[in-house]
């Protein structure tokens, strides 16, 4: 009962990093039909961005608060203009080659992606700054940190504030017609090439929020840690069904939580032939009973409804 | 006020349509009929820069529009009903109205343009809150026409307002056609319905294999012989 619950609270917290990252994958196949794989690397890059100027300031004498919260925006910042220029650069030129074309170059940019930070950050691991309190809390027998309080609820906020950005602004509702008909959204006086650069560029916010928080919750970074994250929120997007805002959150969630119970299970399913270091085998077979069982995942509408 | 000069249009290897000239003065209802593949919908296309020219140009109030980005043309004053009436089926009918006032930012006049539009079409008032995609293909048509009219252009391009809907909706979508007109709006109407679009316009021309092959008032235009024959089934 008491695994139970602690790998429920686990799992809500690594589902709501899942989420955020998901969101940019689901928000830009919504809009263009494109599964941006340099994502993940994105994400990569707020976190090491965060440890840079966040280790800098803390070195400077600055308050924890401080330095946290300008490595924030800082990340914040920079994968903002990441994810405008990968738009600009990579994408923008294939708007109308064939779907493959896009898809090949979005895996190129993300190992583009990969050996920059690889030039810029070394090889090694790096440990992420002491930016977030240390304090501990138990409830019921399970225990949490104050940083898995953080997540979850800036996660919250961070999607909260997404809806109300997509379903109560100008700016949304042209990213919604444009998903929907980019054409006749044109027509309507919508510059489609604007809206699409805003999906990169919110996307990529959301993900540098994701990093930040990846970077306090391991207290470690790498400039591969991208690729396996970037996996795993995309699986997380299929099971809410790609495109689909409310499905990538709950796909997060959800992936997070199945994680987490399996690494917690997985020991005493199998008679301790296959230990929790095996909890990354759960999104995969996620991902593949999705796509088996249920391609549209579980919120999306019928395959090919792009608009 | 839109003057046509030579425009050709040209995709996929087919020229569809082959260095047409033609005007549409302030305040007409002018009809662009002419059987399936004629060229039509092409050049109404092109004059709303969805398709690309291959040639010629088009005029607007006296400005070189033939060239501009798509999506400053609604800001020029022209609105496009496009052909499958194109609503976006996953917004309300109220949000495809906004969609049609995005360029505005008079919000008063916005407002009372809404309500314009639900008194020529009541049932969009009825199904405000309703996505659109679950609207029926006649009030699908309403909506694309209430939405074009959002933007309160100076010139309305109607793409095949009656295509595939019951005869009763035809006739509704038609007489709304004609209370705007007569409001003094101008109007551009590609239609494969003939009859129906010539007795609705002032003036007309004929399209076939991308030419315009005949022109002149509407009324002539329906007791003409070669026409009747060719596209009113006699």
């Amino acid at each position: 009962m008491e695994i139970l619950l602690q790998q429920l609270i686990n799992g809500l917290v690594q589902g709501s990093i899942y989420a955020l990252v998901a969101l940019g994958y689901t928000m830009v196949y919504g809009i263009m039909g494109l599964i941006n794989f340099a994502h993940g690397e994105v994400v990569m890059i707020g976190t090491l961005v965060t440890i840079s100027v966040a280790g800098l300031l803390l070195k400077l004498g600055l308050p924890v608060a401080l330095a946290g919260g300008a490595g924030l925006l800082a990340a914040v910042a920079v994968c903002m203009a990441l994810g405008w220029g990968l738009e600009r650069i990579a994408y923008r030129p294939l708007r109308n080659a064939p779907r493959l074309t896009p898809l090949i170059t979005a895996i190129g940019m993300s190992i583009v992606l990969q050996n920059v930070a690889m030039l810029v950050w070394g090889r090694n691991y790096l440990t992420f700054p002491a930016i977030a309190p240390k304090a501990q809390f138990e409830f019921a027998g399970a225990s949490f940190t104050a940083v898995q309080v953080m997540i979850v609820l800036v996660s919250a906020l961070t999607m909260a504030g997404l809806l109300v950005l997509i379903y109560r602004t100008r700016l949304g509702m042209a990213m919604r017609a444009t998903s929907q008909n980019p054409q006749v959204a044109s027509l309507m006086g919508v510059n489609v090439n604007r809206v699409i650069a805003a999906a990169f560029v919110i996307g990529s916010a959301l993900g540098a929020v994701a990093g930040v928080m990846v970077g306090s919750y391991y207290e470690i970074a790498h400039y591969q840690m991208g690729f396996m994250l970037g996996l795993k929120a995309f699986t997380a997007a299929v099971l809410g069904g790609i495109g689909n805002l409310a499905g990538a959150m709950a796909g997060g969630v959800l992936l997070g939580i199945i994680e987490a119970l399996g690494a917690g299970y997985i020991g005493d399913l199998t008679g301790g032939f296959l230990g929790s270091h095996y909890q990354d085998i759960f999104a995969f077979i996620v991902l593949i009973g999705v796509l088996m069982f249920r391609p549209s995942g579980l919120f999306g509408e019928k395959t090919g409804d792009r608009a | 006020m839109l003057e046509v000069t030579g425009l050709s249009v040209a995709y996929g290897g087919i020229q569809a349509v082959r260095s047409i000239t033609f005007h549409v003065n302030e305040g007409e209802l002018v009809a662009l009929v002419g059987a399936n593949g004629a060229g039509k919908t092409s050049t109404l296309k092109a004059l709303a820069r969805m398709l690309d020219t291959a040639g010629g140009d088009v005029h607007f109030l006296g400005r070189d529009i033939t060239a501009i980005a798509p999506h400053r043309l609604i800001r020029e004053g022209i609105a496009l009903v496009p052909e499958g009436r194109g609503v976006f089926p996953r917004l309300a009918v109220a949000e495809n109205l906004a969609m049609g006032a995005f360029v505005r930012r008079d919000k008063a006049a916005i407002a009372a343009d809404l309500d314009h539009v639900y008194s020529l079409f009541p049932r969009l008032k009825e199904r405000a809150g309703q996505l659109a995609g679950t609207l029926s293909g006649g009030e699908q048509q309403m909506l694309a026409i209430g939405r074009a009219l959002m933007s309160r252009p100076k010139l309305l391009l109607l793409d095949e307002p009656s295509m595939g809907l019951a005869p009763i909706m035809v006739q509704k979508i038609f007489s709304v056609i004609r209370t705007v007109a007569e409001a003094g709006m101008t109007i551009l109407l590609v239609e494969q319905n003939a009859k129906l679009a010539l007795e609705a316009s002032q003036r007309a021309y004929v399209m076939e294999s991308g030419e315009i092959t005949l022109s002149g008032n509407a009324a002539d235009l329906l007791g003409d012989p070669k026409v009747r024959q060719a596209y009113l089934g006699e």
